[in-house]
């Protein structure tokens, strides 16, 4: 689902070479033979882009215009894969509740990775020590994000750590049952695993806001809480906007924490594909790869059109 | 392009076999009759299906023993059932379930084996043969072994109605599945598939989520607390399938389950942590909550077991040398040491005489009679799996496979029962 992410990073490096050559005024040649280099210093990442991005999803878009039965894909032009997706009642309520999860966790995701950078740029003082909190927050990404969450199982368990403990103090009698295998579970792990990417840009940003912007609204008169709403969040967006693409596109894109936390109770649209995949029924899983894409598609256009990604970069 | 293809092929095949012969010539002049040695030549099968008969150590001592190199692939049982019609050249063996079979066979990747040239055909557990374990047995509903283990001819692809010259698979490893339970937290006796319903369990229970399979311990579970008396469980009627899923449902909605699992570990760990007492399980990961010191019974019901089982089928395109050793390691298969290794693992092997004379006395009373440990009993890796004075859930061989309600199966209405089945898992 990164591809989104890409895209949109796309026109940077053409525009910025393309700017010093029509600015330069020097002879026609050397003009024409700078654009050649900057031609082949794009050329490396817009081959990895067609052969490792375009090409394969022009095969998803492809195949989902396949027949197949149990054992084949037919090579063929039919419309019942999407005809299947779109008809049931299965796939709306799974592509609801999809939604529902991305928006739980980009809401969660925003505060707290806001709030955790806002502290990094804005009370820790030294650069060094930002640094030292940065990476620490990024230690846990150094194991693999299936044991990260994994680990949390035997955490909420109903005989788990947390459970036992709240029974040994008397909080609770009984053991807390909608810690695991629930909604819960899966928001939970969420938030946990996609937080730091919400952590990484809007720190960025932060800390490339002049500070003097910051005084002269206290100059004039601004309370903390006013320099906050109307001064920082203002030049956080591009930031927040690009840790909710991150945010968006990772939960949407979802199987393995849906499956593992809710216990196979709920269904998410990757779960879904997987599904169909393990069913070997690849047509119908690229059908419906094709509208994940779409729809992650219009909730990044609409972003990027509610915030202009580039104006901070 | 095939024409092209089968040309390379049957070059290839020919030139393989030259080898093995001029390797037989060398080696048939020190041996006589079983095994043949086939080390001179450098013969390769390549066996391919689900994870639980394709072991290391068979191909091992398989290699020591015949001299013919294994090379073992195992997936899952989908991805085995779509390789086999998809890619048959791909593979020398396939290693498949009864109801793959079922699937794939009359597709023409497989050829059948003359029965005369299997050694043991004869000791062949009946179940295979006839269906009827012992002669008074009533044949269990779903896709009976026997009725595709056999085709009308060398050519036929049409499964036969009697056991014939012509069999599809030679039987592997079989085994009958139940409830798991945990002994010290059910607090009650367990007697019947409808038992995971009871309400004292709420939020206790699992079943598993591959489509195929849970739907049989959904049949049962539901024709055990009398919401459907099904005509073939293992050939379910749309309206059956319907029934079933909205049952299955209302279920959930209630919370009777915890979770439901799809992998071996997943249902380990749901079991030996207490998250579930009672669940659908396979008899490998109860031993395996058991080795952690956690009591977990595989408790046997009145309904009776939901069976599975697999076999060995040839691929068309083995001819000459090869398919002369394929047949030479499927009689090898049967010899008794194979037998013997998947009956210590709590499998069943096909031809039981032969596994017989490669157990100790206390192994076979164990594991087939269904009496007690007079020692401990140990698995084929070395680790103690049951203290003297154990006995095996559910007791003897005929006491468990004489009482198959059902066979894993695959049904007429396939694709409507999976579609139904996510609907169940998105509910």
């Amino acid at each position: 689902m990164s591809e989104a992410a890409t895209t949109t990073t796309m026109p940077g490096p053409d525009a910025d070479a393309a700017a010093p050559a029509a600015a330069a005024p020097a002879a026609r040649r050397g003009a024409s033979a700078r654009s050649i280099a900057s031609y082949l210093q794009a050329a490396p990442l817009a081959l990895i882009l067609f052969v490792f991005l375009l090409i394969p999803i022009v095969t998803i878009v492809v195949v989902s215009f396949w027949d197949y039965d149990f054992a084949r894909i037919i090579p063929d032009f039919v419309l019942t894969n999407y005809r299947e997706a779109l008809g049931s009642s299965v796939t709306w309520r799974t592509y609801l509740n999809t939604l529902r999860y991305a928006a739980i966790v980009w809401a969660l995701t925003a505060v707290i990775g806001f709030t955790v950078a806002y502290f990094l740029a804005f009370y820790i003082r030294s650069a060094t020590m930002q640094m030292v909190l940065f990476l620490i927050c990024t230690v846990p990404f150094l194991t693999s994000n299936i044991i990260r969450m994994i680990s949390w199982i035997p955490f909420l368990g109903r005989n788990g750590l947390l459970n036992s403990a709240l029974i040994h103090i008397g909080i609770v009698d009984e053991p807390l049952e909608f810690l695991l295998f629930s909604d819960f579970a899966v928001i939970l792990a969420m938030v946990h695993l996609y937080t730091l990417f919400m952590v990484a840009p809007v720190f960025n940003t932060l800390m490339r806001i002049d500070r003097s912007v910051v005084e002269a609204a206290r100059d004039a008169g601004a309370s903390g809480w006013q320099t906050l709403w109307n001064v920082i969040i203002p030049l956080a967006k591009p930031g927040i906007a690009i840790g909710s693409i991150f945010v968006v596109t990772l939960v949407m894109g979802d199987f393995i924490t849906v499956r593992f936390m809710s216990g196979g109770q709920s269904a998410s649209v990757g779960l879904m594909m997987a599904n169909q995949i393990s069913l070997l029924q690849y047509p119908a899983a690229a059908a419906n790869a094709v509208i994940l894409l779409i729809t992650v598609l219009i909730i990044v256009a609409a972003i990027i059109r509610l915030v202009d990604i580039r104006k901070e970069l | 392009m095939t024409i092209g293809k089968k040309k390379g092929l049957s070059r290839r095949a020919m030139l393989k076999g030259t080898a093995a012969a001029a390797g037989l010539a060398a080696g048939s002049g020190a041996i006589t009759g079983f095994p043949t040695i086939w080390a001179q030549s450098n013969i390769t099968l390549r066996q391919f299906g689900t994870g639980v008969s394709n072991l290391n150590a068979i191909a091992e001592r398989c290699k020591e023993d015949l001299g013919i190199t294994l090379e073992m692939t195992a997936l899952d049982s989908d991805a085995t059932a779509q390789r086999t019609v998809t890619q048959p050249n791909s593979y020398d063996i396939a290693d498949i379930e009864y109801w793959i079979c079922k699937k794939v066979f009359p597709a023409g990747v497989l050829q059948p084996m003359d029965t005369n040239k299997i050694k043991y055909f004869d000791k062949i557990v009946p179940l295979f043969i006839t269906g009827k374990l012992t002669p008074d047995s009533v044949i269990a509903q779903g896709t009976a072994p026997h009725t595709v283990g056999f085709v009308e001819g060398q050519e036929s692809t049409t499964f036969a109605k009697e056991p014939t010259q012509w069999m599809t698979l030679i039987p592997t490893i079989y085994n009958a599945d139940t409830l798991g339970i945990r002994p010290d937290l059910v607090g009650r006796e367990i007697k019947n598939w409808k038992d995971i319903l009871d309400p004292a369990f709420k939020g206790k229970t699992s079943i598993l989520n591959i489509p195929s399979i849970g739907i049989m311990d959904a049949a049962m579970i539901c024709e055990s607390a009398g919401i459907i008396t099904y005509g073939d469980k293992g050939n379910m009627t749309k309206e059956e399938i319907d029934t079933t899923i909205d049952f299955l449902i209302k279920t959930k909605k209630d919370g009777q389950f915890r979770a439901f699992w799809k992998t071996f570990d997943e249902s380990v760990n749901l079991m030996a942590s207490g998250e579930v007492v009672i669940q659908s399980m396979w008899s490998p990961a109860v031993a395996a909550v058991r080795s952690k010191g956690v009591p977990c019974v595989y408790q046997p019901l009145e309904e009776g077991y939901r069976s599975w089982g697999g076999g060995l089928g040839i691929a068309k395109h083995l001819s000459g040398a090869q398919l002369d050793a394929a047949y030479e390691y499927i009689n090898w298969y049967l010899s008794g040491w194979v037998g013997a290794y998947l009956n210590r693992q709590g499998y069943y092997s096909a031809v039981l005489d032969t596994a017989k004379e490669n157990m100790t006395p206390n192994e076979w009373g164990f594991w087939m009679e269904g009496k007690p440990a007079e020692e401990d009993i140990v698995s084929p890796e070395g680790k103690v799996m049951e203290k003297a004075g154990a006995v095996r859930d559910g007791g003897s061989f005929y006491d468990r496979m004489g009482h198959v309600a059902c066979w894993n199966a695959v049904m007429d209405e396939d694709r409507y029962m999976v579609s139904k089945w996510n609907e169940f898992i998105a509910s």
